[in-house]
């Protein structure tokens, strides 16, 4: 199996493992997805519908309205968020809806984890070091 | 962090501390113009039903903390955004009492601490106006790009976690639109269509967020000085379809005298042209509705301006709202008592319609009962409404929508 690494920094602290859910589009997270579910709903987006619960949540970075962290943070008190999250894009809305996830979370990766990573690839994610690895689900 | 403030400023200091690690932030940056505020919608009703107190409640939703430490006077000057309900017109809203008496609750340990009241996601319409450079941690993304662009006052977009901390310890990660740095244009937007009207306004916001998403587009080539519910529309449009937090128009804003100051000197990262075809396309994407029995119209998001309130006011006054429409206007507490001395309410009342007052359909979930096709004037709520509350949506202007809510059928259309 074809294993690449990824290195990049710290957003929030932990590891976990799983199958990677991604989109190249941004995510809103109050009026963009469903707390009770985790399922993306905004009209319009690729995922719309699919569901990042359990899974590792790969996605460019927030938008939207300023409700993003509380949107997630109630979707961790109903058990609906992801295992980890790797993003590209810095801002407020995902930093601070990533640490009340109470989640790990990498961002600034030496790859594009757009271009690297696709949905159904095994994903870990060490927090604590800021490293990705993915193994390709259809190679090796 | 030693805990000597007690431990509701020792969490509260914990969080910036992690939320600013996350950011990459170098320090933490002294705030005294706070907004943001305690949800009231069902889940965390919910929750506070089963929790011990609001303490609790607060401890959990915005200092994130499970474990309930008792909650003290704020620290920062903080104003509390829109909430869940209009406290005198809950019941046509369709709120249950066991909420409205949840609301009750909220606002008496909001005034407790010291949160004021004003329950708007204008807080620019009734006296919170920051002064250009004023550090600000302000929540609510059209208040916020409205601070950051039009004020050249400089907040991050918080959330409910973060506002709830920084009104205890007076403090906000020093990242982003706090430096200068970051306040600079990346997109070079050049207008090259008459943007005039409030609809064109936010008709230019949506399509330029869309383009941008979070980042920061200057505005050139417009002509004339927008006012106060041109660039509110613009704004809280550009920030629902994207991320804007911080636009320039060049001759307008505090932050673009000239093209060269907009930039930083720097050459712009991307160009792109907002015309006819570019209007057209913001407006399509607006309209999620092909019936054209309207049932419910809803004015007033962003908030209402004074000067809104007068011209819904010469629309409506000596006309009938359809017997199968709903028209709901919603505007800042301080501006409804404005309306009611004005004779606003009572054009209004006269006409069938409700001035509002403290929420909205998106933030509330609020609608009249059975309501499905709704018609708007705010590209924001045109934006949220489909997801949120399922409805199809029209959008158009101020007039295009009393049009509706008096014959019942919307016959607006691009001109």
């Amino acid at each position: 199996m074809k294993k690449i690494v990824l290195f990049g920094r710290k957003v929030a602290r932990g590891c976990a493992e799983g199958e990677a859910l991604v989109t190249r589009q941004t995510l809103s997270g109050w009026g963009g997805i469903d707390p009770e579910n985790g399922t993306i709903i905004e009209r319009r987006h690729e995922l719309r519908g699919q569901s990042f619960k359990g899974k590792i949540l790969v996605f460019r970075g927030a938008k939207g309205s300023s409700g993003w962290s509380i949107a997630f943070h109630r979707a961790r008190l109903l058990g609906s968020i992801p295992l980890a999250v790797i993003f590209k894009e810095m801002t407020s809305k995902v930093a601070l809806g990533t640490v009340v996830m109470h989640i790990p979370a990498v961002t600034n990766l030496d790859q594009d984890p757009l271009e690297v990573i696709e949905s159904g690839d095994w994903v870990k994610v060490d927090g604590d070091r800021g490293i990705v690895e993915i193994t390709k689900r259809n190679e090796g | 962090m030693g805990g000597e403030e007690g431990p509701a400023r020792q969490k509260a200091m914990e969080l910036l501390v992690r939320y600013g690690e996350a950011l990459g932030a170098e320090k933490l940056v002294d705030t005294n113009n706070v907004c943001g505020g305690i949800s009231n919608d069902p889940f965390t009703r919910k929750y506070a039903a089963e929790a011990e107190d609001f303490d609790a409640v607060f401890s959990e939703f915005n200092l994130d903390s499970s474990v309930r430490v008792a909650i003290p006077r704020v620290k920062a000057f903080t104003s509390h955004l829109i909430t869940g309900m209009d406290p005198e017109h809950w019941q046509i809203q369709g709120v249950e009492p066991a909420a409205y008496e949840y609301n009750q609750r909220r606002e008496a340990f909001c005034s407790r601490i010291g949160i004021q009241c004003i329950n708007t996601c204008t807080p620019y319409l009734v006296g919170n106006v920051p002064v250009k450079g004023e550090h600000c941690a302000w929540m609510e993304s059209s208040a916020v790009v409205y601070c950051n662009s039009v004020l050249g006052a400089r907040t991050n977009t918080e959330g409910t976690e973060s506002v709830g901390a920084s009104m205890l310890v007076g403090k906000t990660p020093y990242w982003g639109y706090h430096l200068d740095e970051n306040r600079l244009g990346t997109h070079l937007v050049h207008v090259d269509t008459d943007v005039s009207s409030v609809m064109d306004w936010g008709l230019l916001g949506y399509y330029v967020g869309e383009v941008v998403q979070e980042q920061i587009p200057v505005l050139d080539g417009i002509c004339g000085i927008p006012n106060i519910s041109r660039l509110k529309h613009c704004g809280a449009a550009a920030a629902s379809s994207g991320g804007v937090e911080m636009y320039h128009i060049v001759g307008v804003t505090p932050e673009a005298n000239s093209l060269d100051e907009a930039f930083g000197g720097r050459t712009p990262e991307y160009r792109l042209d907002y015309g006819r075809a570019e209007r057209k396309k913001a407006y399509d994407m607006l309209t999620t509705a092909t019936d054209p029995e309207v049932d419910f119209v809803v004015l007033g998001c962003p908030h209402y301006s004074i000067e809104q309130l007068w011209e819904v006011c010469r629309l409506l006054e000596g006309k009938r709202v359809h017997s199968n429409t709903s028209l709901w206007i919603f505007t800042p507490k301080p501006l409804k008592d404005h309306a009611d001395r004005q004779g606003y309410t009572k054009i209004i009342t006269d006409a069938g319609g409700v001035l509002m007052t403290d929420t909205c359909p998106a933030i509330g979930r609020v609608h009249p009962k059975g309501a499905k096709v709704v018609a708007t004037d705010s590209a924001k709520q045109a934006h949220y409404l489909p997801p949120i509350m399922g409805f199809e949506t029209w959008f158009g202007s101020q007039a295009d929508c009393i049009q509706a809510a008096i014959s019942g059928k919307w016959k607006g259309e691009l001109k």
